[in-house]
């Protein structure tokens, strides 16, 4: 029972450990830097929130996260019954198709939609090109696989009964839907919703490849702010703001999703063959695939085989070198090398900080715990919703010295990508670990299983099948960051999406067909990653 | 007790990784994320010197400034390198590097240097391209300089770069305040009236919007440099419209090997590295007894007779923010 104890308080300590060192203290101390100056400096603070331009670009950003998170609910929730709750041929593909885009590095995303919807491309006649709307689109496009993959394994798990008795009594399909199914799933929603706006309100490569519509976003001006006007200052206070925001979002979350969740009766996977009352769901997730997601992929691959106008492998073969005038660095396969050897070693730190999280936020406590709760759980979303220069900049000055002089040390880098990856990691546990009926733990309890066994037997079954998607998320996650990696960079170090971001910044064809066969080559890695992750889980019993 | 001395031996070399023992050995260089040389010059400076080089590229030169702003008093880096003209303004205010004069610095070099503290290693040219085959097909004549562009039917065919996030979109700015002075912003205004693109940084615009090299994009002038012709055969740049972009290196002030620092800047300026400079890294040497490869001499010299901004004139945040107001 000690061992049982002290084992449950490292499993809080040590994860709130983490995330102070490696995010809350680098952050805070960019931060404080900004409003302090030999003493609190609310004059500055006060000037740049006394700008109207200060809020007409918080405005910006949280329209283009909200109607960006939006659009990803919409398409995402009936992909994710599609995907995960029916069962028909190639089911595996077309999750993996699912996944691509959230792996691909923005700039890559960014150049592929600018290639459809600008002057010459062939969807110019929409006039999207530099419109709200395109980034909107691309936003979506990019966090599509986050809502299916997590309101689909969510789904998998509900009980179907009671679907089943509510159209036995005689309600439609839709008002079934609505009041008995949507519900159960508002708790994975919310958090899969949360995730997104997070991610959308921090999207700087995408904003700022598909043009400027009207004002930038808080995370386009805090670059702006640092690294062209270097007033550290008022990228701070407009880093305080994103955390505002953040805030404002968990509580949203957090209201939505425990308003709603009662602690359902999970039993085991659900699915059930591809039905004629699925079409309608099953056609729209059909030309969401076909149309929004595999079209831009397309139009990549094609470039990435396209030398001079003709079909041509010479870009893949090129990847064994490190390309034109770019001689110094690594070549793009050593590149990927690196790539998967440091997303490997996140994806384990993420797992060996992120699991014992997920059980500890999964459990019901009462009180003074469940505030203590409620704020780790938040806590660990911060790093989605704070710019990657920020956190950037605070590795650079807060852990410079001994005993943690970590700035030119090689666990840098996959540090960073864990603290990234860690929202996910926990957040696509949680929903399956949390519905599970406190009764079933007590009962066991009860019949003299000790808590060892409770956990083995009640909540193993269900950390197994979730495990996969959370290794799957760590790995393609680390695989496609980008800010904080390239922020950290070094030649030795060099990942995949910081190599095709610089070939894309070299002059030279062959760069450019490099960097799209190196994108090609990322999309393929992560989507197999994720579809071998997910081919490698066990479904309980 | 052993695997806990082995344990923590193991945390403290994790840690230290960069600090005390090691000083003597490494020498830690902050450069731009274009910055390139060969596996065998990394291997002669290594040898030559005893230092083991580590180089850092966090991102542009203003994130390099601001990496060395944040860092003063406890600096990562022992030297910087690619710190060009648009920028060095601010590294001189804040007073982040030590004076060096490098013994191999040569002749050709001494007009570049603008400070002490300042090295410069090699330089380019900011300048408008021209897709030649698209003029030749459309029967239209190219413009020729900065006045040109201003009218709008060649407005509309051109495609620039944000100064405000990419440097040759900066440098291209500070060009057109050297030559219209107070007048710079009506010179925006006609562009932007015209039809002129913005786009977010150079790959986006050499390889989105403009119709030479790939072939692809609508816009047959892009802001791009001296150099990109030698490698896209049917363009050319527009000499009257350069403006000259020199890039230095430093020792940083508070370095824990600014010998070592000092060396690098030696090494970059040796005939070996400063002959490989437009194959790694698409600029010129500074040191004009270097021969350019072939097809740089065919299509890519320098201009001759660029634009020359001085960095002491250079108000980034002020123009920064009079352009933004523009858009």
């Amino acid at each position: 029972m000690r061992l049982w104890k002290s084992a449950w308080s490292a499993a809080i300590i040590i994860p709130a450990a983490f995330l102070a060192i490696f995010f809350l203290y680098p952050t805070a101390t960019m931060l404080w830097r900004g409003i302090w100056d030999g003493g609190l400096d609310l004059g500055g603070v006060g000037n740049v929130l006394a700008e109207s331009r200060t809020w007409k670009v918080v405005w910006q950003t949280v329209l283009q996260a909200a109607l960006g998170t939006a659009g990803a609910i919409l398409l995402g929730v009936p992909s994710a019954y599609i995907l995960y709750r029916v069962r028909f041929p190639f089911q595996k593909v077309a999750r993996a198709a699912a996944t691509i885009p959230f792996v691909l590095p923005t700039v890559v995303v960014g150049v592929a939609f600018r290639a459809l919807l600008g002057r010459g491309g062939p969807l110019e006649f929409l006039g999207l090109d530099q419109t709200v709307t395109a980034v909107v689109i691309a936003l979506t496009y990019f966090n599509y696989a986050v809502v299916v993959r997590t309101v689909g394994t969510m789904w998998q798990t509900l009980d179907p009964r009671s679907a089943q008795a509510a159209r036995t009594l005689g309600a439609s399909p839709s008002r079934a839907f609505l009041t008995v199914t949507l519900p159960q799933l508002a708790p994975a929603i919310a958090s899969a919703g949360a995730i997104v706006f997070l991610f959308c309100s921090t999207s700087y490569g995408l904003v700022r490849t598909l043009g400027s519509p009207g004002y930038g976003t808080l995370e386009t001006e805090i670059w702006r702010e640092t690294t062209a006007m270097l007033d550290t200052r008022t990228a701070a206070v407009l880093s305080i703001l994103q955390v505002v925001i953040v805030i404002l979002t968990l509580i949203v979350s957090e209201k939505l999703s425990s308003r709603t969740a009662g602690r359902l009766n999970l039993r085991s996977h659900h699915v059930s063959p591809i039905g004629k009352s699925d079409a309608p769901a099953a056609v729209f997730t059909g030309l969401v695939l076909v149309v929004l997601i595999t079209s831009p992929i397309i139009s990549l691959v094609a470039r990435s085989l396209t030398v001079d106008g003709e079909w041509s492998l010479k870009n893949y073969r090129l990847l064994a070198t490190s390309g034109q005038g770019f001689s110094g660095g690594s070549s793009v396969l050593e590149a990927i090398g690196n790539s998967l050897r440091i997303g490997l070693v996140a994806t384990l730190i993420s797992l060996a900080i992120g699991v014992p999280l997920a059980l500890v936020l999964s459990r019901q406590v009462r009180g003074p715990l469940r505030t203590g709760q409620s704020f780790l759980s938040g806590a660990i979303l911060l790093p989605l919703g704070v710019s990657a220069v920020t956190v950037g900049f605070g590795f650079s000055i807060a852990l410079d010295s001994p005993p943690l002089d970590l700035r030119n040390s090689p666990l840098l880098i996959p540090i960073a990508q864990a603290v990234v990856a860690l929202p996910l990691v926990v957040r696509s546990l949680t929903p399956t670990l949390s519905s599970i009926a406190p009764g079933r733990r007590e009962a066991a309890a009860t019949l003299g299983a000790s808590p060892w066994r409770v956990l083995a037997t009640i909540d193993g079954p269900f950390l197994v099948r979730g495990i996969g998607v959370a290794i799957g998320f760590a790995y393609a996650t680390s695989l496609g960051e980008f800010g904080a990696t390239s922020f950290l960079a070094r030649p030795d170090t060099q990942t995949l999406p910081v190599m095709i971001v610089r070939l894309l910044g070299r002059p030279g064809g062959d760069n450019y067909g490099m960097a799209m066969a190196g994108a090609v080559i990322l999309a393929i890695l992560a989507a197999g990653i994720m579809a071998a992750a997910e081919a490698a889980r066990k479904d309980p019993q | 007790m052993k695997k806990t001395c082995a344990s923590l031996a193991l945390v403290m070399v994790l840690a230290a990784c960069g600090s005390e023992t090691e000083k003597t050995e490494t020498v830690t260089i902050l450069t731009h994320d274009s910055f390139g040389i060969t596996e065998e010059q990394i291997a002669v400076f290594e040898e030559e010197t005893g230092y083991e080089l580590i180089t850092i590229a966090p991102g542009d030169g203003g994130v390099l400034v601001n990496q060395l702003i944040l860092n003063k008093d406890n600096p990562q880096a022992d030297g910087v390198y690619g710190l060009d003209t648009f920028i060095v303004g601010t590294v001189l205010e804040e007073d982040l590097l030590d004076p060096y004069t490098s013994g191999n610095l040569p002749d050709s070099a001494t007009d570049l240097v603008v400070d002490e503290s300042l090295t410069p290693i090699d330089q380019g040219e900011v300048c408008i391209n021209v897709d030649t085959a698209w003029f030749e097909e459309n029967g239209i004549a190219e413009p020729e300089t900065l006045e040109d562009l201003r009218e709008p039917q060649y407005a509309e065919l051109l495609a620039l770069i944000d100064p405000v996030s990419s440097s040759p979109g900066f440098a291209f700015l500070a060009a057109t305040v050297a030559e219209y002075g107070d007048d710079w912003e009506e010179y925006w205004t006609d562009l932007f009236a015209g039809g002129a693109r913005i786009a977010s940084g150079w790959s986006d615009a050499y390889y989105a919007d403009f119709s030479g090299a790939d072939g692809n994009g609508p816009y047959p002038l892009v802001l791009s440099y001296s150099s990109s012709p030698a490698a896209a055969p049917d363009t050319d740049y527009l000499p009257s419209t350069c403006v000259r972009q020199v890039e230095y290196a430093g020792v940083v002030s508070n370095a824990a090997n600014p010998e070592g620092a000092q060396a690098f800047i030696d090494f970059m300026l040796t005939e070996d590295v400063q002959a490989s400079i437009p194959n790694t890294m698409y600029m010129y040497p500074v040191d004009d007894s270097v021969a350019l490869p072939e097809e740089w001499q065919e299509s890519a010299s320098l201009s001759g007779d660029p634009i020359i901004v001085d960095p002491g004139t250079i108000d980034r945040g002020g123009w920064l923010e009079a352009f933004t107001e523009l858009r």
